[in-house]
């Protein structure tokens, strides 16, 4: 036998091995090499190989984010109605009973106060779990109140955002939280109070276009998406592909609408250096 | 005359073309009876059609080719506009128009999207369709307001913000976010008007003010019915659903307490009758800028926040 010749099942075993995860083994979607469930917990739910973030639950962000054991939780059992009996393939009240269900949260956002290194701050993390993090009326209030509670206790306010955007199920209602975070958030500014806005993968549609962008800091984990419209309604629109790392977090930074791209593992930190910059001694 | 004729308007169209004919030979035969009786006839179909208009045929009307637009409204409701343009950072906006004018003979800023009404100036609009730099100009038109002391009056007509590549790259998000921050903390009154299509982040870019009013066959809502359609039932065909479930009407939203005022449009629809459609709405805005004039800027802004704070509904 000739000594270039290789058997092709043995080419083919080690890329079909990457492929199949059998639980315990993740693939990175950004750099498609692989590592143990058992590495992730302290990496923080990132890629060891490319600093990729993966999804977390707000309650997860909230452990990264917060001293140990800083969290209160407010309004954990405010809870969607059904303004419109909106009903689609599914009706929306079972929609949500559902989701409640296998969250275990009420709605796609968490709120309270918390500390990062003994700073107080009032905190208000989405979670993409619950219907694709859209903002509804619950969504709204809870960033209302986390606004009111920062300027009542004279301390900073995080919000952390992941979201597909508005929740369609609640019609004209959702869209009117853009207007209402806003509008609310003028009032964080005219108590000359620090507003850090933190951008997971995905913040798109009414979330990136009401409070995610207003922070006095605009900061996203690297490679996440973020934009207005989605990249399939892009692509439909302008009839061409979309080029390599449009909309995500490195090209918004390029375009100046973020003032820094922190991996998740420096995200405490740099937060509390931001509050302690920017919070009157 | 309408150029266009929408399915459901079609049997009173062809009735009110009969009774022209037939007056145009009146003189020669004794036709008054029948005259008579077609317009009661006609009259009664008007009622019958427009007062069981469904959520989909009001989205239609409200998309209607030859419905009065933003330029519409500024020519017959004021005098002496000046038109102005540019967002001073990146360029002029076509599918945003807006200047000073007077309104019963006070200036006032009126800032609006615009359509096209062929295939040319449709291009030129981008279909109403704003860029950044239409947000950013609109913006910069409202500090002017500010500056002049002059109350702003912004009309709503867009299928939404433009999905486009540029438009991200010049950060459509941040230019909508940055309106709705910047048009509550305004120091003069705002009073927004949806004349036609209400779509989503694009509509409320010029969307925050003191009172919200509603033309009757308008629509205002999160998304358009169709893509409503596409995402939730996976496909383009339940768009008459989609509006049945979205509310999107100006009675659905005046009942929701989005808005505040639905403004009456000539019978069959503004499109019928471009100078009533703009009048009935001066009307209006005069009654409403009243009150508002008299408002300090401080009590604007605070209203403002309450105002949209109050909308939503949850249980605590």
């Amino acid at each position: 036998m000739a000594w270039f010749k290789r058997s092709k099942s043995n080419i083919e075993g080690s890329s079909t091995k990457r492929e199949v995860a059998d639980g315990a083994w993740l693939k990175c979607d950004h750099c498609g090499e692989m590592m143990h469930q058992s590495q992730l917990g302290a990496a923080l739910y990132t890629c060891i190989h490319c600093d990729a973030s993966f999804r977390v639950s707000a309650k997860q962000y909230i452990d990264i984010l917060l001293d140990e054991g800083s969290f209160k939780e407010a309004d954990r059992k405010m809870t969607a109605t059904d303004p419109l009996k909106f009903r689609d393939s599914k009706a929306y009240a079972d929609r949500l009973e559902a989701t409640v269900r296998s969250t275990g949260m009420f709605d796609a956002m968490r709120s309270g106060m918390g500390k990062i290194k003994d700073v107080p701050v009032s905190i208000a993390v989405m979670d993409f779990g619950f219907i694709g993090g859209s903002m509804g009326s619950v969504v709204g209030e809870k960033i209302a109140r986390a606004v009111d509670r920062a300027i009542k206790n004279k301390c900073g306010l995080i919000i952390v955002s992941a979201s597909g955007g508005a929740r369609m199920m609640e019609g004209a209602f959702s869209l009117m939280q853009m207007a209402k975070t806003s509008a609310r958030l003028t009032l964080l500014h005219d108590a000359g109070l620090p507003y850090i806005s933190i951008m997971l993968d995905p913040t798109t549609g009414g979330v990136t276009a009401s409070f995610a962008m207003l922070g006095d800091f605009n900061i996203a984990e690297p490679k996440a998406l973020i934009g207005f419209a989605g990249p399939r309604v892009i692509k439909q629109t302008i009839g061409r592909d979309l080029p390599e790392g449009f909309q995500r977090a490195e090209f918004l930074l390029e375009k100046g609408f973020l003032d820094l791209v922190v991996p998740r593992r420096e995200m405490r930190d740099t937060v509390a250096r931001l509050l302690v910059h920017a919070t009157a001694a | 005359m309408a150029k266009t004729v929408l399915e459901f308007e079609r049997p009173i169209i062809e009735l009110e073309q009969k009774i022209e004919e037939m007056r145009r030979v009146i003189d020669d035969l004794d036709l008054h009876d029948e005259i008579d009786a077609l317009e009661k006839r006609v009259n009664d179909l008007r009622a019958s059609v427009y007062g069981n208009l469904t959520r989909w045929q009001k989205v239609q009307l409200a998309r209607h080719p030859d419905r009065p637009y933003t330029l519409d409204y500024i020519k017959h409701m004021t005098t002496d506009f000046v038109e102005l343009h540019g967002d001073r950072f990146h360029g002029d906006d076509h599918a945003i128009v807006g200047g000073f004018a007077k309104l019963d003979g006070k200036s006032v800023m009126i800032i609006g999207q615009q359509k096209g009404r062929d295939t040319k100036s449709n291009l030129f609009r981008n279909f109403g369709m704003a860029n950044p730099e239409g947000y950013r100009k609109a913006l910069r038109l409202m500090g002017l307001a500010a500056k002049f002391n002059r109350p702003v009056i912004t009309l709503i007509d867009t299928p939404g913000a433009y999905p486009g590549l540029e438009a991200e790259e010049r950060g459509q998000a941040e230019a909508i976010a940055r309106n709705l921050f910047e048009m509550t903390r305004l120091p003069v009154p705002i009073i927004i008007v949806i004349i036609g299509e209400g779509a989503s982040g694009g509509a409320l870019g010029i969307g925050v003010g003191d009172r919200v009013l509603m033309l009757e066959n308008t629509w205002y809502n999160v998304i358009s019915p169709e893509s409503c359609s596409s995402i939730l039932w996976r496909s383009w065909d339940y768009k008459e659903q989609a509006a049945e479930a979205l509310k999107l009407t100006a009675p659905d939203l005046l009942a929701q307490g989005i808005i505040d005022r639905i403004i009456p449009e000539p019978l069959g629809g503004a499109h019928r009758n471009h100078v009533e459609a703009a009048l009935l709405l001066k009307t209006a805005l005069i009654e409403e800028l009243k009150p508002l004039r008299a408002m300090k800027p401080d009590q604007l802004r605070r209203n403002r926040i309450k105002k949209f704070g109050q909308m939503g509904e949850f249980n605590t």
